[in-house]
């Protein structure tokens, strides 16, 4: 149940075999036929709106069903469902607060990832094979499922709305920079930017940069640099002043 | 060591099949060049498991290195820049 989204599973909820716009729903494909830009983002946008439709009476209906049948029961469910929203990007932010910190473990976490999680408790048994990459001042990871919404949901929780939309899916892999500009960042020039498709087994968790002026920092004191999307590698950390501005702006509105 | 098809750093195309079912190779680098970058393991089939199969022979999985130029038609990025993703022994041949 907890996995019943990431595609080695087999039955899952998404685009494959069994409903009319299967082809047509790869990024790929459907770059390949559109001409224009402008027509492709339209399609992509109408496409998403109309397949939370479709899937969620679609869910709707198998639960009924799976309910009715005694399969599942209703708390089966909801146990389930917490569990889920219970994975948070703070047990990431701690793997890489223990990584700049600790030159040994970051060592490790890049050989083997899963061990290196099971190190400091966190469980990654749902996942085939986590993979950790490192960017640095010359090479900069970002990751995008094209297929569907592949993401490291042990380690960093429920994926972002926009990691799963057609838009992210289709621009990373077309128009990174452009991607990471829309989001507010500017890959430098000169730098690698890498884009994985987390397509298949593995699942990837990105090392971003310790920032400038953390020396002195402590492994806790570091964790709150870490953003979600730092670890999916569409943006920094927090520098020192962007926290303590954070900090100042929620007591503010405390 | 294991004895693998491929090694890392060879030359590979990926095969330009269109089956109907369920497959993660994406249309995109269908017909492309890349390289071997990376050899993670055997991982059962997701073309059997995602029909209840056992998903046997398991298959090599590889980690394929593209220029992210080479997968269009328009410049998709810098020289420099790359995309990887994981593809199955059999979707792959030798260039």
């Amino acid at each position: 149940m907890a996995h019943s989204h990431d595609h080695h599973n087999g039955g899952h909820g998404h685009h494959h075999g069994d409903h009319p716009h299967t082809y047509s729903q790869d990024p790929g494909a459907h770059n390949a036929r559109m001409q224009s830009d402008d027509a492709y983002r339209e399609g992509a946008v109408a496409q998403v709106e109309h397949d939370l439709d479709y899937y969620q009476v679609r869910v709707m209906a198998l639960l009924g069903i799976l309910r009715e049948k005694g399969i599942l029961t209703t708390d089966e469910m909801r146990r389930a469902v917490e569990e889920i929203y219970g994975q948070s990007p703070a047990i990431g932010s701690r793997i890489i607060a223990r990584a700049w910190v600790d030159e040994g473990f970051k060592e490790r976490l890049l050989a083997d990832a899963d061990a290196a999680c099971a190190e400091v408790g966190v469980d990654t048994t749902g996942i085939n094979r986590v993979v950790a990459l490192e960017n640095t001042d010359t090479t900069r990871y970002m990751v995008v499922c094209t297929l569907c919404s592949c993401y490291p949901r042990q380690i960093l929780g429920q994926p972002p709305t926009w990691y799963k939309s057609f838009p992210y899916r289709s621009k990373a892999v077309t128009d990174p920079r452009g991607t990471l500009k829309d989001m507010g960042f500017d890959a430098p020039d000169d730098v690698e930017l890498i884009v994985i498709d987390s397509n298949a087994d593995c699942r990837y968790l990105i090392i971003p940069q310790r920032p400038a002026g953390t020396e002195d920092w402590t492994e806790a004191q570091l964790f709150q640099l870490v953003t979600r999307d730092s670890m999916i590698g569409v943006g920094d950390p927090l520098t020192p002043a962007q926290l303590e501005e954070a900090m100042q702006a929620s007591e503010q509105a405390s | 060591m294991e004895e693998t098809t491929f090694r890392v750093g060879d030359r590979v195309r990926i095969k330009e099949m269109y089956p109907d079912g369920h497959h993660r190779t994406t249309y995109f680098v269908k017909g492309k060049t890349g390289l071997i970058n990376r050899y993670f393991g055997k991982y059962k089939n997701p073309e059997n498991l995602a029909y209840g199969g056992d998903g046997l022979p398991m298959r090599e999985l590889y980690w394929v290195e593209f220029d992210i130029n080479d997968l269009w038609d328009h410049e998709a990025g810098k020289k420099q820049d790359k995309l990887y993703i994981e593809i199955y022994e059999h979707w792959l041949e030798p260039v």
